[in-house]
């Protein structure tokens, strides 16, 4: 039962969802002016559209990101899943948790003590700053999610599924891609959604361990706009604030997904 | 399971080297000097001169206001979303600017602050001289709090979901106002939400560097700044590792007093 809300709690909540996406629009709307700022619109135009897709710096750096993105979230969703399958194996509960609080810990930290961090480590080591120590980075940063997003999948999973399998003659091999791994694939999926995103959305990381000749996304826009305003990253947050949504999307239909199997899971048991 | 060594491997070798040497490799390397020795002399520069403890107290006085504003303006929100029909739908609309690059949203302020930018347009329409809004410590507040809210407003939301309605219903019986039921059932119930999201914002905004670059325009100083402009700009490690430090207590310390408390009262 929902009960009624008042007209004003729906004109708060009105004016928060404005408020929230007003900045954004407005970026979007500015994209389209013809004139040089994001004052004074002087007409529609796509002018900074034609400009951003013939800036070859620009378009190499979104490859980068998209690069390092897919990358360290393939990775750190592989090796994430492999840490929550031997967290999940630890049976004193002492251990596991120690493991939990260490597995979260990168997520909690501020990202300028990552970011600081790790720029002291890849000095230490000697590693010279650019494509890999971001990419290192940002598979760093993002197993901890893939873990927790497994994790759970992992302990609703019926152990007797797995007795039944090695009673079934499969080795520890096959029990692991034949029974194990395509149950926790919606878990996997989210995880490695999760992954993509924070490696999309991270700047201040990327910021710290990236050297002088490789770039990404957010620390261009930076640097762009301590310059000052040019209207071309309006017209590139257009396009990302698109590719937002459709992972947005994407993650939601992974969601509804899951549930739906779950839903199903309960009827037949009920 | 003997493969849970092999499981382990990459797993582990993450833990110590990406989670473990940093820490402390930041921890040793707050107490070398420039000329790497051993010093103490990072830690007495920070306690020592007024400029960085007065940074201090500005960061976390900065941090209270930006999570206190963001706790006003969210959890109405959230109680408010609660109660809608379609309230996964909404809450996702509130999630879905988080998933926009925070530079992009920053970025979007500079237009809307500046000198002839389009609230001071406005400002001029209502017969007012334009104001200088870029660069200001409101303007940093109101942008760090605006890139928050959604932080704020989902473990908020979480916690008054979960709440079984005929609690609150059974308050009504017995003769509660709306008043009374907010005060008695809900917001009792929601701490731990509200405790949640005040741990999401309050550790960030200690450290955001690049609104206070971009929008506070080099006037606000946080923890955050301090340890990018002694990594990046003077490459004094030494320093910017022992504000790190600091910053991590302060982190610890948060987490310490916003943790879930155990229930009470089950006797």
């Amino acid at each position: 039962m929902v009960e009624k809300q008042s007209r004003w709690a729906n004109v708060y909540l009105v004016v928060m969802f404005l408020i929230l996406y007003s900045p954004i629009f407005y970026l979007i709307f500015c994209s389209f002016n013809a004139g040089q700022y994001m004052q004074n619109f002087s007409g529609f135009s796509l002018v900074h559209y034609g400009e951003l897709f013939s800036d070859n710096r620009m378009l190499q750096i979104v490859l980068n990101t998209f690069v390092i993105a897919l990358l360290s979230s393939l990775l750190a969703t592989i090796i994430g899943t492999f840490g929550a399958l031997g967290i999940f194996s630890v049976r004193k509960s002492f251990i596991k948790n120690i493991l939990l609080s260490l597995n979260n810990i990168l997520l909690v930290s501020p990202d300028v003590i990552i970011g600081a961090s790790f720029l002291i480590f890849f000095t230490l080591l000697g590693l010279s700053l650019g494509f890999g120590s971001v990419l290192m980075s940002h598979i760093a940063f993002s197993i901890p999610i893939v873990v927790l997003m497994v994790l759970p999948k992992l302990n609703e999973m019926n152990s007797s599924l797995i007795d039944a399998a090695q009673d079934l003659g499969a080795n520890s091999w096959q029990v692991l891609t034949r029974v194990i791994l395509p149950y926790l694939t919606p878990g996997i999926a989210a995880g490695f959604f999760m992954a993509f995103t924070y490696s999309l959305d991270d700047f201040a990381v990327t910021f710290f361990v990236t050297g002088n000749g490789f770039s990404t996304l957010a620390v261009e826009i930076y640097s762009r706009a301590r310059q000052g305003v040019s209207l071309e990253i309006n017209a590139l947050s257009a396009i990302m604030f698109i590719i937002s949504l459709l992972l947005v999307a994407g993650y939601f239909f992974i969601n509804q997904h899951n549930s739906a199997r779950k839903n199903k899971k309960g009827r037949g048991r009920g | 399971m003997k493969n849970r060594l092999f499981y382990f491997i990459p797993y582990s070798l993450w833990l110590i080297l990406f989670v473990g040497a940093p820490i402390i490799l930041m921890l040793g390397e707050s107490f070398l000097s420039v000329s790497h020795h051993f010093t103490f002399a990072n830690y007495q520069d920070f306690l020592g001169s007024g400029t960085y403890l007065r940074m201090m107290f500005n960061s976390v006085w900065y941090a209270f206001l930006i999570t206190l504003i963001t706790l006003i303006v969210s959890f109405p929100t959230a109680l408010f979303l609660s109660n809608l029909k379609y309230k996964q739908f909404w809450l996702l609309l509130i999630i879905l600017p988080t998933w926009i690059n925070l530079l992009l949203k920053t970025y979007a302020f500079i237009g809307l602050l500046s000198k002839d930018g389009s609230i001071n347009h406005f400002i001029e329409l209502l017969g007012f001289a334009p104001q200088q809004l870029l660069f200001t410590d409101a303007s940093f507040i109101l942008v760090a709090a605006y890139i928050e809210i959604p932080f704020m407003i989902l473990p908020i939301f979480n916690s008054i979901n979960e709440i079984d309605r005929s609690l609150i219903n059974a308050s009504y019986d017995l003769g509660a106002t709306k008043w009374q039921t907010f005060r008695r059932v809900i917001l009792p119930l929601s701490a731990d939400g509200i405790r949640a999201g005040i741990q999401a914002v309050f550790i960030p905004s200690l450290s955001l560097f690049m609104i206070t670059r971009l929008i506070g325009g080099n006037r606000v100083i946080t923890l955050g700044t301090a340890i990018e402009e002694h990594f990046l700009v003077t490459q004094n490690w030494g320093l910017g590792s022992t504000i790190g430090v600091v910053l991590i207590i302060a982190m610890i310390i948060t987490m310490a007093l916003t943790r879930e408390r155990k229930k009470r009262g089950r006797k």
